[in-house]
């Protein structure tokens, strides 16, 4: 490695520096699912900045339950050698056994993800000890916050993920939002109780309420599936967006993925959002998250 | 002289990292997602993002076109990572850009990820020639999934190197790294294009 020469403590910098840095460069994009290679193909030609490459959607998921898990390491390095653009790829929340394997693989980024079934439901895995970058998903701030104590280059939000209802995804960000404003406004002999209610380490609570910001990048995920979908989630406040079941369960996929990208660009601009959104065929069919019994609800998985 | 006018392509990637780098270094500075958010520009940056990403969405709205005549006008420009692949003249492995337009003009051929994926991105101290003020130490490079300048023309000036491959070069009045000077708080590259837009100033 090239950071050999440096001290310990600068690789241990620069790791975070091109980790966090990889996420900053995502920023304003798209990251789609994608199962095949050619998928990946008509992703990468529709403009998304990175894909997310696993086995079955959320959609399918759902539709065939049962435990889910990483997907074959084939169809992983098949997609990786087909894209120029960064390869993500889904371990089990606490499994850090699979997220060796993906690290192993060479994927660009890996997914702590609830979509597949918890490895462990107490832990989630430390972070910390790989090189290769890790994106987790999140309900609120204090999950958020935790999450990036392990090691977490990236926070998305949860949201629904398989249901093509972008009202949880709008929730975990209205949540999250509105926590780090509250943090901003409290006093800072508040912030104690804050990080304590939080379940978060204070010196992280206070950074928040100093920047009013993440420290990390926050996409959005679970439940988008049309441009207006994705430009409302970026007038939310969101860095990007990350479309899973959407596109490839759409009647039209390179059209709607292309669509979704140009909408997630020009989010703030009515015009080109009603255009983008035109002539897109069918979208995916959708599962109302308020009919989903709590047990399938997959943003309850992660703690 | 009066403040220069900095643009900052905004259609993806760390576009609020450099408007911030540029406002720290004297700027004046706007986004740019439209042709008609380029007058008035004395630079423009085109950031680090994802080239095909940005390629794609430039083209149909006419954006590479107008950058190029405002280019020729006297706009200076800075590429970082995938900046600097958007104005490179060829690029070598990049079968996921063929067809697609550029913006072009700096006489290099660049290789895309040319140190590989995410494992192989890297923070290195880096040497840069010409830059403006006292303080000569090397700027911290941040290099991620970064492009490999592969050769330059005769005109194209090596302003650092890492591993005796060029990873900055500088062209009449455009600047390129294949690094992130954006991430870090030190400015000083960022200086350095605000003096060559401020020199070639057309407004």
């Amino acid at each position: 490695m090239t950071t050999e020469s440096t001290t310990h403590t600068a690789a241990a910098t620069g790791a975070t520096a091109v980790n966090t840095g990889l996420a900053q460069m995502l920023k304003g994009g798209v990251i789609m699912d994608v199962v095949t290679r050619e998928q990946a193909r008509i992703a990468e030609d529709a403009g998304a900045v990175a894909v997310m490459a696993l086995e079955r959607v959320p959609a399918d998921i759902r539709a065939t339950g049962g435990v889910a898990r990483m997907s074959d390491p084939d169809l992983i390095t098949g997609i990786i050698d087909e894209v120029s653009i960064p390869v993500m790829a889904k371990a089990r929340i606490g499994h850090f056994v699979e997220a060796q394997i993906l690290e192993h693989l060479k994927v660009d980024y890996i997914d702590e993800s609830e979509v597949l079934s918890p490895a462990d439901y107490i832990h989630h895995i430390d972070k910390s000890k790989f090189k290769v970058p890790f994106v987790c998903g999140a309900t609120n701030l204090g999950e958020a916050l935790r999450r990036i104590t392990e090691g977490a280059s990236m926070i998305r939000s949860k949201g629904e993920a398989g249901t093509g209802d972008v009202s949880e995804a709008m929730k975990h960000i209205r949540t999250i939002n509105g926590e780090i404003a509250r943090l901003t406004s409290l006093a800072e002999d508040e912030l104690y109780l804050a990080a304590k209610d939080l379940q978060a380490p204070y010196a992280l609570v206070k950074q928040i309420a100093r920047e009013g910001r993440l420290p990390v990048v926050l996409f959005v995920a679970g439940g988008v599936a049309t441009p207006a979908d994705a430009a409302m989630m970026m007038q939310m406040g969101a860095d990007g967006v990350f479309v899973g079941s959407g596109i490839f369960k759409s009647g039209n996929p390179a059209e709607r993925a292309a669509a979704i990208v140009k909408a997630t660009t020009y989010y703030d601009d009515p015009a080109v959002v009603a255009e983008a959104s035109k002539g897109l065929g069918e979208a995916m069919v959708g599962i109302n998250v308020a009919d989903l019994p709590a047990p399938h609800r997959l943003a309850e998985r992660g703690w | 002289m009066s403040t220069p006018r900095i643009g900052v392509l905004a259609l993806q990637g760390a576009v609020a990292e450099h408007a911030r780098a540029l406002r720290a270094a004297g700027a004046e500075v706007s986004t740019v997602r439209r042709p008609s958010e380029l007058e008035g520009l004395d630079g423009l940056i085109v950031p680090g993002g994802e080239s095909t990403t940005m390629a794609r969405l430039a083209a149909p709205v006419g954006l590479l076109g107008s950058i190029r005549e405002r280019h020729a006008e006297g706009m200076a420009m800075f590429g970082t990572c995938a900046g600097m692949i958007l104005m490179a003249d060829q690029i070598l492995d990049a079968e996921a850009l063929t067809g697609f337009e550029r913006i072009g003009g700096l006489d290099v051929v660049v290789r895309r990820n040319g140190y590989g994926g995410q494992l192989e991105s890297f923070v290195g101290p880096l040497e840069v020639a010409g830059l403006p003020g006292e303080d000569k130490t090397p700027l911290e490079a941040v290099f991620i999934r970064a492009p490999v300048i592969e050769s330059l023309g005769t005109e194209v000036e090596v302003i650092a190197s890492w591993q005796d491959r060029p990873v900055a070069v500088r062209q009449g009045r455009i600047l390129a790294a294949s690094f992130h000077p954006e991430l870090t708080p030190d400015h000083r590259l960022h200086r350095y294009f605000v003096e060559i837009t401020a020199e070639h100033k057309v407004s």
